[in-house]
């Protein structure tokens, strides 16, 4: 099993798969429900010009979060 | 897990009352375009009382020419609500409120081309054990995309109607109306596998809910998962508290899961999402290999990290620049007749008190109301473009980090940037703001953006402080920049200093949708522009109008004797006493009591300093507006002294005046938009006390410290 990584660390267009996730908090919890949960496959499409926040693109869509957010989110790094 | 019989199917409530019908949906999935196509003109635009939450009711006919009625709910992602517009769907689809009839029947607008997160929630508001019909919008754009979805598939794994729709050309209406017009409705198949370390909680939840909040059973369920899946969500004013003994049982349910570690409510949110899994894959074949979508192609210019900014600036610059010019023709078109008609009144009618309150307070009040419209329309036109283009969204996640170095986050950039030309659009363009304290922190710094109606005043003291007939072009660019630069950092050092102490919150979050770009409807952006220029009469107008009508019995009494100039019965009028009042005041600003007129008579409005200082200073003859000829004035102020002889517009004075107008809260239909967007008198007046406090700070600094250096 490949070591899991923050997903603000994730490279611009690398794709993962999400693997641990805080479990408090509003933003987690928006999150979740907007489907970002343990299991989903995730890309990294771009940071904004200034290098935050983040776009990742869950489910078919287009997500933005802040790197602050995104540093609690554990990934696992997949093809 | 099927569900009891007698709830397998649901006649209308009662066939002598109008049925209402609740539409839901995410936030982008067309829910306005087809409540548009539903209701057409038929539509009555409010507020949810307590809350400034838009509340949306209209009309529509069933195929039997019955009417029914439509409730435009706000936008929602989840009902466990994070923000107020979430809080009111999630408290009227549950019946939390007293103002709003609980819907008997829900459309629920799904966006076919985000069909897994749009089902999620479906699958909330299928829970609630009413009548749902699901409407798949976008389904024109879902073909485009090469998504295969089965209709009569997803019909089937959910029970309930659901319609294909292209809300946008009108396609599929006729059918929803039909599925509306339908007497029985089947409630949904919606078996789903509540996870079983909660399920005692849910039990326990809709028992004391049943008992003690008087819900109906299916009801109670509903709200008991929700509140499962709250931690702590927003509430708002209006919405009926939980019965003490549904707290109490939710807190004793909580306290023992932080203590064992469960995750109640992701495991909540989990399964749900397993269960639209299983629905997705049923229902939505894979498409094939599709390259980058047209917005991915978009995207890559206009957030890429230098081309990004370009486009930002162009389209910064053309809503700027065309609300400052385009907006100046309506502008001085109405002065012009607004102006032209007073003199009418003044000449038919016979002369006294009656004709001057009508053309001096109630003809200049609505003058003064209606002369902001063009502004406020062309903004909201914008508005409109950039929101149903989803380029808005870019442009809040391009300026999000500068915009999070004072606490806020990139949906505060449009409102305080379009305060620029007016505060007005601009704080009725918060409404874009989710969370309730950025929101009302950007409210309140964003009359410091230097406004159109400064620029006068700014003109008229750059005139009367440099020497010489022509001012260089590059001392009034540097003084002009020197106060937007004023402006601009004073708003932002408020909204850092607010956010830190009064309206200290967690950092806002920047969890929001990108949509893919899509064509904008001109009939819906005209429409919202409409709307807004509606609420702004109705609803400002009536507090400018009072407001103007006092000014001008201020200015008018007591009467002076009847051969006094227009410049004696000012003098000596309630306005000019209170001049008079307010000079100790305002002496170790270098202003004297006929200063203090004009800063009194231009609270109505900025601009009114040129034309009532003309009228202080007994310039005769002078015609306002924005092209007025302000040599004579110039004249005039240069002339006038104090009593012992000194002048009283020395340069240093003219600057210090300017830094007061940069900072103080001189408009009423600011202050009248402010009640309006906040609902309280109390954010109005505390602005307007910090905004005119911090213009007597730096206004006494400056004149003091430059008297010292000896200007």
């Amino acid at each position: 099993m490949a070591t899991s990584i923050e997903l603000s660390a994730l490279a611009v267009g690398a794709s993962a798969v999400v693997r641990d996730f805080p479990k408090t908090g509003a933003a987690f919890l928006r999150l979740r429900e907007m489907g970002l949960l343990p299991g989903t496959r995730v890309t990294l499409v771009r940071t904004a010009p200034l290098g935050d926040p983040l776009e990742i693109k869950i489910r078919g869509y287009n997500l933005t979060l802040r790197k602050s957010e995104a540093a609690h989110v554990l990934v696992e790094p997949a093809p | 897990m099927a569900l009891p019989a007698h709830i397998a199917v649901s006649p209308h409530a009662s066939t002598s009352r109008t049925p209402i019908y609740a539409v839901v949906g995410n936030p982008n999935c067309g829910k306005s375009t087809l409540f548009n196509a539903l209701t057409g003109l038929k539509q009555k635009v409010g507020n949810y009382p307590g809350v400034t939450v838009e509340k949306k009711t209209g009309t529509t006919y069933s195929q039997h020419g019955q009417p029914i009625t439509v409730i435009d709910l706000p936008g929602a992602y989840s009902l466990a609500a994070r923000s107020p517009d979430e809080a009111v769907t999630r408290d009227v689809l549950l019946g939390r409120r007293a103002d709003t009839a609980q819907p008997d029947r829900i459309l629920c607008i799904l966006d076919a081309t985000n069909l897994e997160r749009n089902l999620y929630l479906l699958h909330q508001v299928l829970d609630l054990g009413r009548p749902v019909i699901v409407v798949l919008n976008m389904m024109d754009l879902a073909v485009k995309a090469r998504l295969n979805i089965r209709v009569a598939r997803l019909e089937h794994e959910l029970g309930v109607p659901v319609i294909p729709c292209e809300a946008v050309n009108g396609r599929g209406i006729v059918e929803l109306r039909l599925a509306m017009s339908r007497v029985d409705l089947p409630l949904a198949r919606h078996a789903w596998n509540i996870p079983a370390a909660i399920a005692p909680a849910v039990a326990d939840l809709q028992a004391s809910l049943t008992a003690n909040d008087q819900k109906a059973p299916l009801i109670a369920r509903a709200e008991a998962l929700l509140l499962l899946t709250d931690q702590d969500s927003v509430r708002v004013a209006g919405s009926t508290p939980l019965s003490p003994r549904t707290n109490e049982i939710l807190q004793t349910w909580q306290k023992r899961w932080a203590a064992d570690g469960t995750d109640w409510a992701g495991t909540l949110v989990n399964s749900r999402y397993e269960a639209i899994g299983r629905i997705a894959t049923e229902v939505v074949l894979p498409a094939g290999e599709t390259g980058p979508s047209v917005s991915d192609k978009i995207d890559a210019i206009v957030t890429h990290p230098l081309l990004g900014w370009l486009v930002l600036g162009a389209v910064m610059t053309l809503l700027f620049v065309s609300i400052f010019t385009l907006a100046e023709y309506p502008m001085n078109f109405i002065d012009a007749h607004v102006a032209a008609f007073a003199d009418w009144v003044k000449n038919v009618m016979p002369p006294g008190d009656l004709r001057d309150l009508i053309t001096d307070g109630a003809i200049a009040g609505v003058g003064g109301v209606i002369v902001f419209l063009p502004q406020i329309l062309i903004l909201f036109f914008f508005i409109g473009l950039l929101e149903s283009t989803g380029y808005m969204a870019r442009a809040a996640f391009i300026m999000d980090r500068l915009m999070s170095r004072v606490g806020l986050n990139g949906k505060s950039f449009i409102p305080l940037l379009s305060s620029y030309a007016c505060a007005i659009p601009g704080i009725m363009a918060t409404r874009t703001i989710e969370d309730p304290k950025d929101r009302l922190v950007t409210i309140l710094v964003a009359p410091l953006m230097s406004c159109s109606a400064r620029l006068p005043v700014y003109l008229l003291m750059i005139a009367a402080l440099v020497p010489g007939d022509r001012v260089p072009v590059v001392t009034k660019a540097g003084i002009m920049l020197l106060m937007y630069a004023l402006g601009t950092f004073g708003a932002f050092g408020f909204a850092w200093l607010f956010k830190r102490t009064l309206l200290k919150g967690a950092p806002p979050l920047m969890i929001m949708e990108l949509p893919p770009y899509r064509l904008p409807r001109v009939k819906d952006v005209a429409l919202h522009m409409l709307e807004r220029a509606g609420i702004f009469l109705r609803r400002a107008g009536t507090v400018i109008l009072g407001i103007s009508i006092v000014l001008w019995f201020l200015a008018a009494y007591p009467k002076a004797p009847a051969d006094a100039t227009p410049t004696q019965q000012l003098a000596q009028s309630f306005a000019g006493r209170a001049g008079h009042l307010l000079e100790p005041v305002i002496k170790p600003l270098g202003f004297d009591w006929r200063i203090g007129i004009s800063l009194i008579s231009s609270f109505a409005a900025r601009e009114v300093f040129v034309s009532s200082t003309a009228v202080v200073f007994s310039v005769e003859n002078f015609a306002g507006g924005k092209n007025a000829d302000v040599t004579p004035l110039r004249t005039a102020l240069r002339n006038a002294a104090w009593p012992d002889g000194r002048p009283l517009f020395t340069p240093l004075v003219c600057f210090t005046l300017m830094i007061f107008y940069v900072f103080a809260m001189q408009c009423m239909s600011t202050i009248a938009i402010v009640k309006r967007e906040t609902n309280t008198w109390r954010w109005p007046l505390f602005q307007t006390a910090y905004m005119t406090g911090t213009a007597w700070i730096l206004s006494l600094i400056v004149f003091q410290a430059g008297r010292a250096f000896g200007f």
